[in-house]
């Protein structure tokens, strides 16, 4: 167990290392320079561009910039090009903007996945059963912009609720029931959609799993047994089919930095998918990489906790 | 003869397995015939397909019969199946129908003719992207399910970093160090050419054995690198790739299919490591085939099932990404139209004019799922579990 644990530290330190390259080296060997960005603003003159470079050391060769770079993103000083802020307050900022959405989100994938991936598996090849596969189908099929527009207009028509934004503009001091309404409609669609493509996913990986156990011999057994069906479904079956569903709470937790670039951009949301998507085409670097940084962090604590999971749930694994 | 034999040694005789009662074929296509949501996906993969090809002759050219870049400003905004007003229109500005038969858009630009040369834009990018991921991916996997348990030596490490370096150095602009890096690597690979003949007969000297040591193993190394791969978020990696390029749609499908090969890696690397292992590839080594003709030949068609399911499924991820792209303005530029850039452009109207945002958005969901419905019934029909035994 613990020299599992050491292995897969200095096995993931490593990865990480090689990452942090591969990310620097693709944006700043990519074309075109984030000086040029605004060639036509009257104040970037040569003078301002040369002392541009020289504050954020982009005179100096990749290897010193590099370093430079991760030297002052672990002392925690690294600033945004854009506004010469700290990155990672205004990445904290964003993140508790995003956080109710991924909260939200989760719960809805998960709440729902469950009964219905469930009672596809024990109502196999039914009409249920097949018009929930066909769903969850037609849910990872439609693109996400397209589903958020039928999701306004739709809920905008019928309940004339604002959706776009955190909140409704302007709104002051309403009555805090009314302020909370508010929140929570807005909230509603932008989690929804985040939900969807996970909610067709999961329900078809929770029918499979289910399926699965159903065709044990001691389902077998339980049902000669003569115990209620029930119980056969609900305590033998699906105890059974939820072990690999423990591990994938660490895998989760990526989607907690990923938010989604497009609906955050539809709704306004200002969240971390948003600001990433602002940083690009500003070609704030420090503020890319420290995304992607933060987040190839998150996916390999997400895969060790799941395999620390997987070795605590099932006896029969020993690593 | 065959009854010959059978009264010749009837002793010995033992009746041979009875061959399967339907070939491989027959028995797909069986499966095939009663999976009718993935009949569905092929139907309208082969009407979409046909649609994309007739797209590209009908809206090309110096004169195209559906020109999607037509102005007309006096007809904007004009609903599905609205008659042309033939007062306002020039003779050659007049559509080929005399109707619009999706409507058209903000600059009176026929929506029919945009939807026709985007749906080419949308062929390509799922096939060519998926096709690059799935090259890479068997490659990769091969490589690391059949060499797998092959030992890089330390000094190739060595001699591949040194080469790395140099180059990447030359290119940095320290033309000195890097000349000289790149020279130690040429005389190098002389050493070790000229050194070959009489090396076993020396006493291998302490230094010697080290950089002759065992370092990593293949298929660690591609499996490493697969890891690295699926640290990045990809959606975020591909809009920071392509945002920093230059627009153009080839740009597109390279990043798309560089940044999803990992999967396609994974399945051939397990496939390869249990069918190594069978006697039929023990039968062809014996035989005396070549490295290349055991893979390609012999172990990669059976390694194919899993990748041709998760090819289909990528051409529908790759379809959605691009066209999340072209929404969010990236990718193919402006005059050209997509399916995604139609309805980011239709969304400023989507109360006054929701066909442009309804027709491309359900002609991306009616393709994707399509593409979905057909890797789902492969995946069916390829698992030899559902084969009827005989």
């Amino acid at each position: 167990m613990l020299s599992f644990i050491g292995r897969s530290v200095v096995q993931k330190t490593i990865t990480l290392f090689f990452v942090s390259i591969v990310s620097f080296l693709i944006i700043h060997l990519a074309p075109g320079k984030p000086s040029q960005v605004d060639p036509l603003n009257p104040k970037f003159t040569p003078e301002v561009v040369e002392r541009f470079k020289k504050e954020f050391h982009l005179d100096k060769p990749l290897y010193v910039q590099y370093v430079y770079f991760y030297h002052d993103l672990f002392t925690g000083k690294t600033v945004s090009w854009k506004d010469n802020q700290s990155v990672l307050k205004k990445i904290l900022e964003r993140f508790l903007n995003s956080l109710p959405l991924f909260f939200v989100g989760t719960l809805i994938t998960w709440t729902l996945s469950f009964p219905v991936g469930i009672r596809s598996a024990i109502f196999r090849g039914g009409i249920y059963d097949r018009s929930a596969t066909f769903l969850s189908y037609l849910l990872i099929s439609i693109p996400g912009f397209f589903f958020a527009y039928v999701l306004i207009i739709f809920v905008v028509t019928y309940f004339h609720v604002p959706v776009i934004g955190m909140e409704t503009f302007g709104i002051g001091d309403a009555p805090a029931t009314y302020l909370f309404m508010d929140r929570i409609w807005h909230l509603l669609l932008p989690s929804v959609l985040s939900a969807t493509g996970g909610i067709a996913v999961l329900s078809r990986y929770v029918r499979s799993q289910m399926l699965e156990v159903e065709g044990q011999d001691y389902i077998r057994t339980a049902r000669a047994k003569g115990l209620p069906s029930e119980q056969v479904h609900y305590k033998h079956a699906l105890r059974n089919a939820l072990l690999p569903f423990v591990t994938m709470f660490g895998l989760i937790l990526p989607g907690l930095i990923g938010g989604s670039v497009i609906i955050e951009s539809i709704f306004s949301w200002p969240g971390m998918g948003r600001m990433a998507y602002e940083a690009i085409l500003a070609r704030d670097y420090p503020i890319i990489l420290t995304v992607n940084f933060v987040s190839a962090v998150l996916v390999l604590v997400g895969t060790f906790i799941s395999d620390l999971l997987y070795l605590v749930v099932d006896p029969r694994i020993r690593l | 003869m065959n009854m010959d034999k059978q009264i010749f040694r009837k002793d010995f005789y033992i009746e041979p397995p009875p061959p399967p009662k339907r070939t491989r074929m027959q028995e797909f296509q069986r499966l095939f015939g009663q999976n009718r949501l993935a009949i569905l996906g092929l139907f309208i993969f082969i009407l979409f397909f046909c649609c994309a090809v007739a797209g590209l002759f009908l809206t090309s050219g110096s004169r195209p019969i559906f020109d999607p870049a037509m102005i007309r400003l006096q007809e904007k905004l004009r609903p599905p199946l609205a008659k042309a007003n033939l007062d306002s229109l020039q003779p050659q500005e007049v559509p080929v129908l005399g109707v619009y038969l999706m409507g058209t858009d903000d600059l009176g630009r026929d929506v029919f003719a945009r939807m026709l040369q985007g749906a080419w834009v949308s062929l390509t990018v799922g096939f060519v992207a998926v096709g690059i991921s799935v090259l890479i991916g068997m490659f990769m996997g091969g490589i690391a399910g059949y060499f797998g348990q092959h030992h890089i030596r330390t000094d190739h490490v060595l001699f591949t970093l040194a080469l790395i370096l140099g180059t990447g150095m030359v290119i940095a602009n320290f033309t000195f160090i890097g000349t000289v890096i790149l020279l130690l690597c040429l005389a190098y690979i002389f050493y070790s050419l000229l050194a070959r003949p009489g090396s076993t007969e020396k006493e291998t000297p302490a230094l010697k054995a080290m950089l002759h040591s065992h370092a990593v193993s293949v298929d660690t190394l591609i499996m490493r690198i697969v890891d690295i791969m699926l640290c990045f978020p990809s959606f975020f990696l591909i809009l920071t790739v392509v945002a920093l390029l230059p627009a153009s749609i080839y740009n597109i499908m390279i990043v798309i299919g560089l940044t999803s090969w990992m999967g396609t890696t994974r399945f051939v690397r397990a496939e390869f490591l249990s069918l190594r292992e069978q006697d039929f590839v023990a039968a062809a080594k014996a035989l005396g085939l070549s490295t290349f003709r055991i893979i390609f030949r012999h172990i990669m068609p059976n390694a194919i099932a899993p990748v041709l399911v998760s090819a289909t499924i990528g051409i529908a991820s790759a379809i959605l990404t691009e066209a999340g792209l072209s929404f969010l303005g990236f990718g193919v530029p402006p005059p050209h139209a997509t399916w995604g850039n139609i309805l980011s452009n239709g969304k400023n109207f989507i109360f006054d004019a929701p066909w442009l945002t309804f027709i491309p958005g359900i002609a991306i969901l009616i393709v994707v799922l399509s593409f979905n419905l057909f890797g789902e019934g492969l995946r069916d029909i390829l698992n030899p579990k559902l084969r009827e035994r005989y």
